[in-house]
């Protein structure tokens, strides 16, 4: 670990849990997030993002652990934390009876602008996120993305120092999602520090400096963006043999070739091959062919966060948990 | 915080973070909090047909109805009836208090609250505050419409009767926010308040004089908060005297903010 005091970090957590009932939706993490950078938090639906997050700007109160914000307990200090955190959820929590105008002006009074300056800001940020012509709608006209855009303009009003995104791109079109990526990285650029919470490898990748990936409340891995490619190769080529039996033999070919282990699902006849280099994938099909195996299917894709979870993990992200499953049927 | 504690010194960049909110932040946030709740209000009219229709409709009524069997005749009947039904609709009107902040609160928006470095108490008195308007239209439709019916009241005292009821209302609604912050969904928080209402409101002396009814009731009756409310609006609108009922009800009134209102924030700042 690097020697670093409390003042270098924007976020300091150390053995985090959240129980839920007899489950433990957040069991023991620990995260150090510097100043200045975007930190990921990547995991599938229900690993416990949320939770910690949600812990971390006081909406839940943390069950065993400690945790810090540029050095103010969480757990003592709540009222001080609220004032060093800017929260975005991953539903829009604006109000849907104002228009967008009077949102900003509304945040912006509860946070102790004086009416004025609170109208000012609402314009500036309204401005700032292209909402300006659909100010004076109703949120309740608004699209997901305008809602997002609001919602993230809301938690700047104040500036806060750090700023929490929980899956700020779940279920926005392609084009939306890439606007809101731009606004993220102009964030960072003017000093803010980002926690962001997302599903998508590939938004992990965009934007974040640094990467945990939780899975069941654990923190299974961190590292950079490109230290967890690697780790399941820049690519993945994915094979479906004709005959599912020849799934073996297209394995032993596969680890004859590039000394690689493949993944296998035998019952579908598919098989996953982690690659270094792209080009491995013609040096494979061409052994497959010398052999006699033939293949119905073959893509090469950039890793999922499937294929980090299964590098890292062993197991799926979608798949379920046969532990925890049953234990969600006892009351809490 | 001492001195000595180098580590948690100035770590915070920005200004200085204060470590509660001010009472002057706090009555400032309740306002804008009430604001919204007046501009939800507006947009929402239908929610205020309980304060508007209502109040007409059962004046009229329950003084053509029941006038003749209590009271002889309307007119007599409605010196009693009216101030029984400001009680009524008020207690109808805090039902919605708690009921709509349930709804409000399963709402996104509330998460930014919780979010806000803002008071507890603000989410909660703001709507608190904007609903002494629906008490006021209320209490002042209903005794407009036994004025037109041929109620007399004292005007000195009706104008303290209003104040009176307002007050009440604002009062009373501090259980129903309470059972709005404890309850899971909108209808449980409904279904728990009508139960709590009705009581409230049939077992003390709105509609009739509390002694036609058993003892055992008579005695419940008598010390119901409503009735001592509903007295006291009879003696000040009707009479045009403050009378020990007067006191009661806002001792009454007083000891059940005093009791819920801190239950109320203690479970709102307790639920995130």
């Amino acid at each position: 670990m690097t020697v670093t005091t409390s003042t270098d970090l924007a976020v300091a957590a150390a053995g985090l849990v959240k129980t839920f009932g007899t489950q433990r939706a957040v069991d023991e993490i620990d995260l150090e997030v510097r100043r200045g950078e975007v930190f990921g938090v990547l995991g599938p639906n229900g690993a416990g993002k949320t939770t910690m997050l949600k812990m971390l700007a006081t909406l839940l109160p943390i069950d065993g652990g400690e945790a810090s914000i540029f050095g103010v307990d969480v757990r003592r200090q709540p009222h001080m934390i609220r004032q060093l955190v800017g929260v975005t959820g991953q539903y829009a929590s604006v109000d849907e009876n104002l228009t967008g105008r009077e949102n900003l002006w509304l945040f912006g009074r509860l946070l102790g602008l004086r009416s004025a300056r609170a109208k000012a800001t609402a314009a500036e940020l309204l401005e700032r996120f292209g909402l300006t012509e659909a100010a004076d709608k109703q949120i309740s006209a608004f699209s997901g993305g305008m809602r997002r855009r609001l919602d993230l303009a809301a938690s700047l009003i104040a500036r806060p120092p750090l700023i929490f995104l929980d899956e700020p791109t779940t279920g926005l079109d392609p084009r939306t999602r890439g606007q809101m990526w731009g606004t993220i990285r102009d964030l960072v650029r003017d000093g803010s520090t980002v926690l962001l919470t997302t599903q998508y490898l590939d938004e992990a990748d965009q934007l974040a400096d640094r990467v945990a990936v939780i899975d069941r409340g654990r923190k299974v891995a961190e590292g950079t963006p490109d230290e967890l490619k690697t780790s399941v190769g820049s690519s993945t080529l994915q094979l479906r043999m004709t005959e599912p039996l020849d799934t073996d033999g297209a394995a032993g070919v596969v680890r004859r070739i590039l000394a690689e282990e493949p993944v296998l699902t035998p019952e579908a006849g598919g098989l996953n091959v982690a690659l270094t280099d792209a080009n491995q994938a013609a040096e494979v099909l061409i052994a497959l062919r010398q052999a006699g195996l033939s293949i119905v299917s073959a893509t090469v894709q950039k890793p999922t966060l499937d294929e980090v979870f299964m590098a890292i993990t062993g197991h799926g992200a979608e798949e379920p948990d046969p532990l925890t499953v049953p234990q969600m049927e006892v009351p809490a | 915080m001492t001195t000595t504690l180098t580590e948690t010194e100035t770590v915070a960049p920005g200004p200085v973070l204060a470590p509660h909110p001010t009472l002057r932040d706090t009555v400032d946030q309740t306002l804008t909090m009430a604001w919204r709740a007046v501009k939800k209000m507006q947009r929402n009219f239908e929610q205020m047909f309980d304060v508007t229709i209502q109040p007409l409709l059962f004046t009229a009524m329950f003084a053509y109805i029941f006038g003749g069997a209590v009271a002889g005749d309307v007119d007599s009947y409605l010196p009693v009836i009216i101030p029984g039904l400001i009680g009524q609709t008020i207690l109808t009107a805090c039902v919605a208090t708690g009921v709509q902040l349930r709804e409000d609160m399963d709402k996104g928006v509330f998460d930014r609250f919780k979010a806000l470095p803002i008071a507890r108490i603000a989410p909660l008195a703001g709507p608190a505050l904007a609903d002494m308007l629906r008490y006021l239209i209320a209490t002042v439709l209903t005794f407009g419409v036994g004025i037109a019916m041929g109620y007399r009241p004292d005007p000195l005292g009706l104008a303290a009767a209003i104040v009176l009821a307002v007050f009440a209302g604002w009062s009373i609604a501090w259980i129903f926010t309470w059972f709005g912050t404890v309850g899971r969904s909108a209808q449980g928080v409904q279904g728990i308040s009508l139960m709590v209402m009705f009581p409230l409101t049939f077992l003390s002396n709105a509609f009739v004089p509390t002694d036609t009814m058993p003892g055992w009731l008579r005695a419940f009756a008598d010390v119901n908060p409503v009735s001592h409310v509903i007295s006291a609006i009879r003696d000040l609108a009707t009479a045009g005297q403050l009378t020990t009922d007067v006191a009661w009800a806002v001792l009454g009134c007083a000891a059940v903010v005093a009791v819920f209102l801190p239950l109320s924030v203690r479970s709102y700042a307790r639920k995130m």
